[in-house]
């Protein structure tokens, strides 16, 4: 790929950028709306000599990815939210084992097999852990197409650093829509050698690769080294972008496609005369807490407008503690605020007071 | 003096944790042997599984890696598929192989992945408690079938070779008992060959059923438990080769 820019839906462009940023293996089941990744990766792996298999099931398809992983390849799999419900058991187990992977999650509507609209019904999902046990997964969280495929080498770059799994959270909307993109190899960070991985005890003592820890004590001891390596991830990883945050009245807070609903708002809202700013969050885990904490400096009143019925909103108002207050504005399962909408509820949260909240 | 028998390189010198009488220190030294003969330690990688083998890297001395109840087929697909070069095998009872691996297994077999499985059947959950297993004989008695397992509640016995066998992919398929040093001797010439079609880069899926006793959860003697697969399990299991590709063309062609 050269540097010049090409029109892409967000799916393909991703997938671009995974094989640029040298993903070794992809493994994958069919769903939508992300099936372009899927279709894109069968066409590209192979002509390059890299492995793509369709898996049975997302069950297999994150295993693979698993044991790909435990050699020390770059692997990765994509799916949308219900698919990603039945990976977790393999995302705790990379949790676990330490090993690095990427999991693209295209989120659609939910629960159960919902409908195949955008969502970002997944949040608690995917920053939670997802999975059983004590763990934590990276979630990058890109609002353009752009950023979809800015956002694999570092996810690669993260996981191998880390040794833990990193998501990709994006939503049918992003993964559909086209949009114009630069798709170029990035110099990426510099990375010690996987010499926990498994090539076949030639000359070394064997390497294991596991998750049990039945000793007293050796399992705690895990946990405590994923929660010193979690810390690190919090210190050095928080990527989020803000604008017109030091004189506003009302900050809105939102990611992926919800903050390019919410720049527009704010434009209007500003252009009526009312300070308005916005913090867009990029890694939604680690979660830009100092960003928030700065914001409420001041007597401000927060807007977090997501594609769901509030679940990042949950985060901001740990942020904030109290300290100003949170109100929450979104639709879910395929209903996708409207910039207008957006605008109105800042007008009668400004203008008419904060008494409003909830549902708008 | 004369050394007429010794601990093979793989096999660590370690203290077991298996029960008396249990088969799977004579599964693990089968595997042990058969990698030291063919001299592909260095280039080994084996998959652990959920139940009673799953610290069977304790034993092994080669690199492994722990999985998921069931997925390992899933795991050596994408261990083999992004290292064609290396042996890979899965080590699997029949809970993790024949209950809540079924998918994983045929699927592999289907897709003709290239490694080797060492399927141990001894027709109970061992790890558990003994609880029923797909592969548990009609009227043997477990601690979810205490009056015995009935046909019309608890289903027949999974014969997943037979079902294996079926499939194109699936190019060597032998069930084998650990019952008698004969049986033994058998059951080593299977585990040699299924490694040997992979260092040979033969396309496709090489399995080896190993009826395997288990005294804890059988309520029997060491003994009576080889008994029992000799005159019992045996006949719900019949020994021998399933599947063997003689013929040498390759895989693509025969379909």
């Amino acid at each position: 790929m050269s540097t010049e820019r090409v029109l892409m839906c967000g799916n393909e462009a991703l997938a671009e950028a995974a094989v640029l940023a040298g993903v070794d293996a992809y493994f994958g089941y069919p769903i939508t709306p992300q099936n372009e990744i899927t279709s894109y990766m069968a066409r590209r792996m192979r002509s390059l000599g890299r492995v793509f298999v369709q898996s049975e099931s997302e069950l297999a398809a994150i295993n693979m990815v698993f044991g790909a992983a435990a050699t020390g390849k770059r692997a990765m799999t994509s799916s949308s939210s219900p698919g990603i419900s039945l990976m977790q058991e393999g995302i705790s187990y990379l949790a676990g084992a330490e090993l690095p992977a990427v999991i693209v999650n295209v989120m659609r509507g939910g629960p159960g097999l919902g409908n195949i609209a955008p969502s970002q019904g997944d949040y608690f999902q995917a920053t939670r852990g997802g999975g059983h046990g004590d763990y934590r997964t990276i979630v990058l969280g890109p609002a353009t197409v752009q950023e979809m495929a800015d956002l694999m080498p570092l996810a690669f770059d993260l996981a191998d650093q880390y040794r833990t799994p990193v998501m990709v959270l994006a939503d049918g909307l992003l993964g559909q829509m086209m949009e114009p993109v630069v798709l170029e190899p990035k110099a990426g960070r510099t990375l010690a050698p996987k010499d926990w991985a498994l090539t076949g005890a030639d000359g070394r003592p064997q390497n294991i690769v596991r998750s049990l820890w039945l000793q007293e004590g050796a399992l705690e001891e895990l946990n405590y080294k994923l929660q010193a390596k979690y810390r690190q991830i919090e210190q050095s990883e928080v990527l989020y972008e803000q604008d017109l945050v030091d004189d506003a009245e009302i900050v809105l807070v939102a990611y992926g496609v919800a903050a390019r609903i919410v720049q527009a708002a704010v434009r209007s809202a500003r252009q009526e005369g009312i300070r308005a700013g916005w913090i867009r969050p990029i890694t939604l885990w680690p979660f830009p807490v100092k960003p928030i904490v700065a914001a409420t400096e001041s007597p401000r009143v927060f807007l977090v407008v997501e594609l769901s019925c509030g679940q990042m909103v949950e985060d901001v108002r740990l942020a904030v503690e109290g300290r100003s207050p949170v109100f929450f504005h979104g639709r879910p399962a395929g209903g996708i605020p409207t910039a207008e909408d957006v605008l109105d509820v800042i007008r009668r949260l400004v203008i008419g007071g904060v008494q409003c909240a909830g549902r708008d | 003096m004369e050394t007429v028998f010794e601990r093979t390189r793989t096999l660590k010198d370690c203290p077991t944790h298996y029960c008396p009488g249990c088969g799977h220190g004579i599964a693990h030294r089968l595997v042990a042997e058969v990698i030291d003969e063919l001299g592909i330690r260095g280039v080994t990688i084996g998959i652990a599984p959920v139940g009673c083998a799953v610290l069977a890297y304790d034993y092994l001395d080669v690199d492994m890696v722990e999985v998921a109840h069931g997925r390992a087929p899933a795991v050596a697909t994408g261990i083999k598929r992004t290292n064609p070069d290396k042996i890979v095998f899965s080590y699997q009872g029949d809970g993790d192989l024949a209950a809540i691996g079924t998918g994983e297994i045929i699927h592999a077999a289907h897709r003709a992945e290239s490694f080797t499985v060492l399927f141990i059947n001894n027709a109970v959950f061992g790890m558990t408690g003994g609880q029923l297993a797909p592969t548990t004989l009609l009227g043997q008695s477990t601690a979810t079938t205490p009056e015995g397992r009935q046909a019309d509640l608890d289903g027949f016995p999974l014969k997943i070779s037979e079902m294996l066998a079926l499939l194109p992919g699936a190019i060597y398929i032998e069930r084998c008992a650990l019952s008698s040093p004969g049986r033994i001797g058998q059951a080593k010439q299977a585990v040699r060959h299924a490694f040997d079609l992979q260092v040979r880069g033969t396309k496709g899926l090489s399995l080896v059923e190993l009826l395997s006793p288990c005294p804890t959860y059988w309520r029997m003697s060491p003994h009576e438990s080889m008994e029992w697969i000799e005159n019992e399990m045996s006949q719900v299991f019949p020994l021998g080769c399933l599947k063997r590709d003689r013929s040498g063309v390759p895989y693509e062609v025969q379909v």
